[in-house]
């Protein structure tokens, strides 16, 4: 019972920054912005996340840092994108890499220092309770924050006026525009959300996965993330059961590995990416039903005429 | 304060030539401040980063060496951009090509003769063009994201390279280093003039490549097609163009110029398979693409720009201490501006809300007319 318990406790903490970081672009995409720099956003919230933590030794500090990180970063790709009009395609894609080059930089010296952790949750009595107690009541701060982001993004899409104004964006823009709903400022808020949820998936991954800094440490966390978005249809409950069948491969690769599975490891390594791929082909087998989840004018440049 | 885009009724010539050196000219400025933080005179780095790399004739080869592989992969995926296809799984398909056109030299040794490397180089065109048919063939058939599958592919390529050369290629007699045999002589790309520098025959490879695409896309009906199904899918289908047999076009083609570049770094600069045989060429490449806005002749000028990049990250590295990331921070936001400086050739930007802002001709003569009587 207890090693099922360990396997769904690490199958959480791998999944929490995947669902992170895809909560934050579902709401990017369906205001109609397609940013690609999810990579780079959240490498850099776990350099800064991890830097602030060891700098100032308090985790709390690197968790502030790391959001604060990502959504500073994605305001650069909020500026390009949104003000400037620029294809949000190749904006996204050098956000990324600026983001892998710039937080190598950063990172030099903290390659190999002991980095802090975020304690668990420990409620005296609750947590020690068999079975669910470690479950419900013993995870990282992040987690919780992931189920209450999900829940949160779900109420505000969906229940609430100014989440159906931001869907409606993202269906068209320009409706949207000549109602007077002011567009730009819609989405430059969507951006920076998104970019402080990376912000915060970088940091799960700095301060509570492997709390130490390793170059390239998201390893392609931030391009899953997306697949996982369209994987979603864009829902985020469904972002949810992905983030956590991704999770589950991804541990349970690790697992064959240690267990010795007469598999070379990097089969086993590539069967995250290859899911990935498969994934994307079953959900976008059905060309209708993708044409009509996808956000009508996602990805598209807006430039209001005046 | 805020900017506000008023279209151009035509895209200005003017910024369409300007755009790539007023990018560049920014990036040395973000530049010039990046070193100052770190504590470093920006004239000295500027010095060492971009001037002594290229003081030396054998140094102008081994730019030629970087340049090579930044200009096939991106040539290719040009025709891609432009399209409208977006494979940024350049590094996979780069990988792949290295991979099959060491078969011969690999498992194989006792083949020799002047066959050997015109066959390798053909077996890692079709390696890199197989490898992109993937995401092309998932793109038509399944009409799943290629941007995502084809980035998925070059983790896939990766792990496949290193468990070939930690596995069932690896050197039985090289004391347990990942890595395969040395090439034999028949198998490695000669170089151009051993006496001067390293250089090789990937640049030539480039060269010939940039201008037959140029070729291709400004003076041939395949090149006409592809910008049509890049700017208007719609108006293509009208013309009978398929947008299917596009995606396949521009994804074999790209992969095919990925996988001769990954040929020609293998039996070229490196001499066998390692478990890592590019510094980031494939993502670099789009770097490249775009800074040479996507015109063949445009990217061989970029091309030696980024692949100056690299030399100069080392460069600092060893004579400064900086870490030699500092070329990718350099690469990053060269495309950043880049991509920013491409709004002015369709729009021209205004600030509003700014207490002068009225870039009105009279407003100004009236300020000069006032300054000349202050004076």
């Amino acid at each position: 019972m207890d090693i099922a318990v360990n396997i769904l406790l690490t199958i959480a903490t791998a999944a929490t920054p995947l669902l992170i970081a895809a909560i934050g672009e579902l709401v990017v995409e369906r205001s109609g912005v397609l940013n690609l720099g999810v990579e780079g956003m959240m490498i850099m919230g776990a350099v800064g996340g991890f830097g602030a933590g060891y700098l100032t030794g308090s985790p709390w500090i690197g968790l502030l840092a790391a959001i604060a990180m990502g959504a500073l970063f994605s305001l650069l790709f909020a500026v390009m994108t949104l003000s400037l009009a620029t294809n949000q395609v190749a904006t996204g894609l050098s956000l990324t890499l600026l983001g892998l080059g710039l937080s190598g930089m950063m990172g030099t010296n903290f390659v190999g220092q002991p980095g802090v952790r975020l304690p668990n949750l420990d409620i005296p009595g609750l947590t020690s309770f068999p079975v669910i107690g470690r479950l419900l009541f013993g995870q990282d701060p992040i987690f919780y924050i992931s189920i209450a982001l999900t829940a949160a993004v779900m109420w505000f899409l969906f229940k609430t006026r100014t989440g159906l104004t931001l869907r409606s964006i993202g269906d068209s823009h320009s409706s949207a525009h000549a109602l007077g709903i002011r567009v730009i400022r819609y989405r430059y808020l969507s951006v920076i959300f998104g970019g402080a949820c990376a912000g915060l998936a970088g940091g799960h991954l700095s301060l509570v996965y492997t709390p130490q800094w390793v170059e390239n440490m998201t390893a392609g966390r931030g391009w899953i993330a997306l697949a996982l978005v369209v994987f979603a249809s864009w829902r985020p409950w469904r972002v949810l059961a992905g983030a956590y069948i991704f999770g589950a491969v991804w541990i349970g690769q690790l697992h064959a590995q240690a267990f010795g599975i007469p598999v070379p490891s990097q089969v086993l390594s590539a069967l995250p990416y290859l899911a990935t791929v498969v994934v994307l082909v079953l959900i976008s087998r059905n060309k209708r039903l993708t044409m009509m989840n996808t956000p009508a004018s996602l990805g598209q440049p807006f430039v209001p005429d005046r | 304060m805020r900017l506000e885009l008023v279209k151009r009724p035509q895209r200005s010539m003017l910024f369409s030539a300007l755009s790539p050196f007023i990018a560049f000219a920014l990036t040395i400025i973000a530049g010039a401040v990046l070193f100052a933080l770190l504590g470093v005179n920006p004239l000295t780095a500027f010095n060492i980063y971009f001037i002594e790399p290229v003081s030396q004739v054998w140094q102008l080869h081994e730019l030629a060496i970087k340049a090579a592989p930044l200009i096939l992969i991106a040539v290719g995926l040009s025709v891609c951009y432009k399209a409208n296809i977006w494979n940024i799984g350049a590094e996979g398909q780069f990988i792949f090509g290295g991979i099959f056109g060491s078969i011969l030299p690999v498992m194989f040794p006792q083949f020799e003769g002047p066959l050997v490397l015109p066959l390798m180089l053909l077996l890692g065109m079709v390696g890199g063009a197989a490898y992109a048919a993937i995401p092309a063939l998932l793109k038509t058939r399944f009409n799943t994201n290629e941007i995502l599958t084809s980035l998925m592919l070059v983790y896939v390529a990766q792990l496949f390279l290193d468990w070939l050369v930690r596995g069932p290629w690896r050197d039985p007699q090289g004391h347990g280093f990942p890595q395969t045999i040395q090439f034999g002589d028949w198998a490695i790309l000669p170089e151009l003039m051993p006496d001067a520098g390293r250089a090789n025959w990937g640049i030539v490879f480039a060269l010939v490549a940039a201008v037959l695409v140029w070729i291709l896309m400004s003076r041939m009906l395949k090149g006409f097609e592809v910008r049509v199904m890049g700017s208007s899918p719609r108006a293509g289908r009208f013309a009978g163009f398929g947008l299917d047999r596009m995606v396949f076009f521009a994804f074999l083609l790209s992969g095919a110029l990925a996988g001769l570049a990954g040929i020609s770094e293998v039996s070229g600069a490196i001499g066998q398979l390692q478990p890592v045989i590019s510094p980031g060429y494939g993502f670099t490449a789009i770097i490249v693409a775009f800074l040479g806005r996507l015109n063949p002749l445009g990217i061989v000028a970029a091309g030696l720009v980024l692949a100056l990049t690299y030399l100069g990250g080392e460069a600092v590295q060893s004579a400064l201490g900086i870490s030699d990331k500092v070329a990718r921070v350099f690469q990053g936001m060269l495309l950043f501006f880049v991509l920013g400086c491409d709004t002015l050739i369709h729009y021209r930007i205004r600030l509003v809300g700014l207490a002068l802002a009225a870039p009105d001709s009279t407003v100004k003569r009236d300020a000069s007319s006032k300054l000349k009587e202050a004076s």
